[in-house]
């Protein structure tokens, strides 16, 4: 649904160059929900805005809905005929909501509308409509300035709904809410998603609203992508950074010569006794570091981190039988081990 | 002088005194609101960057704004003749009135406009919005109660301006204040020339700072709101107290 190629954004001011993006490769299915993380000034913003050319790539493509966006790109800095209506198919949500504090809600609704030179009629009732669809039915004649943060945010929603998009950016939509609100307005995205088989882009820096809705996610550090797939794909990634952060398990080594593994169990190996097993078959100590159990993107996942008796070289065997039973394995520290045996 | 002999007078340099502050303003609206928007898109950054156009248009609003009224009035006098066809009277006094107020406005309305939030001008861009969607939906509007507060402020000038147009014939209060009460010593003329003046401006003010909260209420900013200029000072001992 949304494929971008190369994209990469080069921002210049005053003889300095400062990359943005470097050949950013994204690729969203579909009626899925796809979130873009990473700490602020790792170009997720720049991201989504070159997706629908609010900021024009230095270089790449950006094809939404099967038409090539950088193609119909007009002049300079202005946007042609054809890019603005490929614009209007693509509704974007904003961190600070950007409405109109002049306007009602239901006339903030009503915007695209006017811009695609709907009629009165029809715009106040598609406005309508789309206020119900937000659960904001009462408050159509409110100024946004008498509204939560919460209900601003459901009116940019129902406002970016309203030129019946296929595609929704949303630009840390919930990053100026409290959890809970936050909660609501992602539970909605994720009813839009589901009801209208919208495809939404979310950009955020909140491990929480990925979990909470993403189908697929891509980690973004300094304008690349470092990571990306499905959730259960990557949470099935040994070493995945951003299955670490999706769901971490805390817990250090108790001494030098021990061990620490990360057990992940997903699917059916959750429900074997595998620790219990190890522990007879090979005669060893457990201890249980630390554990959690949680649900991310719909999958029910366990995460447990262990820890043996004896360096990673004593337990070879007891790492492979786990291995074998399909739970995924991270060693941890090894790589640190490695670095500090060599240069003993 | 008695009061008959006054009232007349009066009546008619008020009508006067309107008759060009009303028209000028007028002009100076139509003129200085697309300059002044102009100034803002034209600038580093805009809708519509183009920096040699930003500096031409800044430049001759510098220019026209540093030049002393009465010198613009005499300055103008062939463009006058050219456009009303005389020198002399009211009409003529409106056309250095509204081309002394342009950039004037204009240099409010640039100020205003950049007031409004970028984030704004971004999601109507998102909508599919041009340019001038941007200005007609989003700049204009929601720097309304700006442009208003901005508009009391060139109508107050105006007057103080066609005062000195009175010195062309123009008429108006200001030419009464000076030729009565100047020139023939008609004190007492004079000072109730002044108190008009003060009157006419302070219900303007009062009518604009009033429309300006209204209409910033009505957009239910939670900010302080600007208080009425004529409490200001009640308001402002409040404030200390």
């Amino acid at each position: 649904m949304i494929t971008t190629t190369g994209l990469t954004k080069v921002y210049r001011s005053r003889g300095r160059e400062v990359t943005a993006l470097d050949g950013v490769d994204l690729h969203v299915r579909e009626g899925e929900v796809y979130g873009v993380i990473g700490q602020s000034g790792a170009g997720k913003s720049s991201l989504i805005r070159c997706v629908n050319l609010l900021e024009r790539p230095t270089a790449g493509t950006v094809t939404v809905d099967g038409r090539d966006l950088t193609a119909l790109a007009g002049r300079g800095s202005r946007a042609g005929r054809e890019l603005r209506q490929a614009r209007s198919r693509i509704g974007m949500v904003f961190q600070h909501f950007n409405l109109l504090s002049s306007r009602t809600v239901q006339d903030n609704v009503e915007l695209p509308l006017e811009i695609l030179g709907k009629s009165g009629k029809e715009r106040s009732r598609k406005a309508v409509e789309l206020l119900d669809l937000v659960g904001l039915a009462d408050k159509a004649k409110a100024y946004p300035a008498q509204l939560s943060g919460g209900q601003k945010q459901r009116v940019g929603i129902a406002r970016a709904l309203a030129g019946d998009p296929r595609v929704l950016l949303s630009d840390e939509a919930t990053s100026a809410l409290d959890p809970e609100t936050t909660r609501s307005i992602l539970q909605l995205l994720r009813d839009l998603n589901r009801q209208l088989g919208l495809t939404v882009l979310l950009i955020t820096h909140e491990m929480d609203v990925v979990k909470t809705i993403c189908d697929s996610a891509a980690l973004m550090e300094q304008g690349r992508i470092v990571e990306h797939g499905t959730v259960s794909e990557l949470l099935a990634t040994p070493g995945s950074a951003l299955a670490a952060a999706l769901f971490p398990v805390g817990g250090e080594a108790s001494g030098d010569d021990r061990t620490v593994l990360d057990v992940t169990f997903h699917g059916e190996s959750a429900t074997q006794p595998v620790i219990s097993q190890l522990s007879r078959t090979y005669n060893i100590d457990i201890s249980i570091l630390g554990a959690a159990i949680d649900t991310v993107g719909g999958l029910q996942i366990g995460r447990m981190r262990i820890e043996l008796p004896g360096r990673y070289e004593d337990n070879v065997v007891p790492i492979g039988f786990l291995r074998e039973q399909g739970l995924q394995i991270d060693v941890l520290g090894r790589e640190a081990l490695l670095v500090k045996d060599g240069a003993r | 002088m008695t009061w008959s002999e006054m009232q007349p007078l009066l009546s008619q340099a008020c009508w006067d005194t309107l008759y060009m502050v009303g028209w000028s303003t007028l002009i100076a609206v139509l003129g200085g609101l697309p300059l002044g928007v102009l100034l803002v898109l034209t600038d580093r950054g805009g809708l519509l960057q183009n920096v040699l156009a930003n500096k031409v248009i800044g430049q001759i609003v510098n220019i026209a704004r540093s030049m002393p009224f009465i010198i613009l009035m005499v300055a103008l006098m062939n463009f006058t003749r050219w456009i009303t066809g005389t020198t002399i009277g009211r009409e003529a006094a409106i056309v250095p009135l509204a081309i002394g107020a342009i950039p004037f406005f204009a240099r409010l309305v640039e100020t205003a406009v950049r007031e409004v939030d970028g984030g704004l001008v971004e999601a109507v861009q998102s909508m599919g919005g041009n340019t001038w969607t941007v200005v007609r939906k989003v700049l204009v509007p929601e720097s309304l109660p700006s442009l208003i507060s901005s508009t009391t402020t060139t109508i107050v000038a105006l007057i103080g301006y066609s005062a000195m147009a009175g010195t062309v014939g123009a008429g108006g209060l200001g030419d009464i204040a000076i030729r009565y009460g100047y020139q023939r010593f008609e004190t007492e003329l004079m000072w109730i020339t002044v108190a008009i003046l003060a009157v006419v401006i302070s219900l303007i003010q009062f009518a604009g700072d009033y429309a300006a909260r209204t209409l910033h209420r009505r957009g239910g900013h939670s900010g302080p709101v600007p208080k009425l200029r004529l409490l200001k000072a009640s308001a402002a001992t409040s404030d200390t107290v």
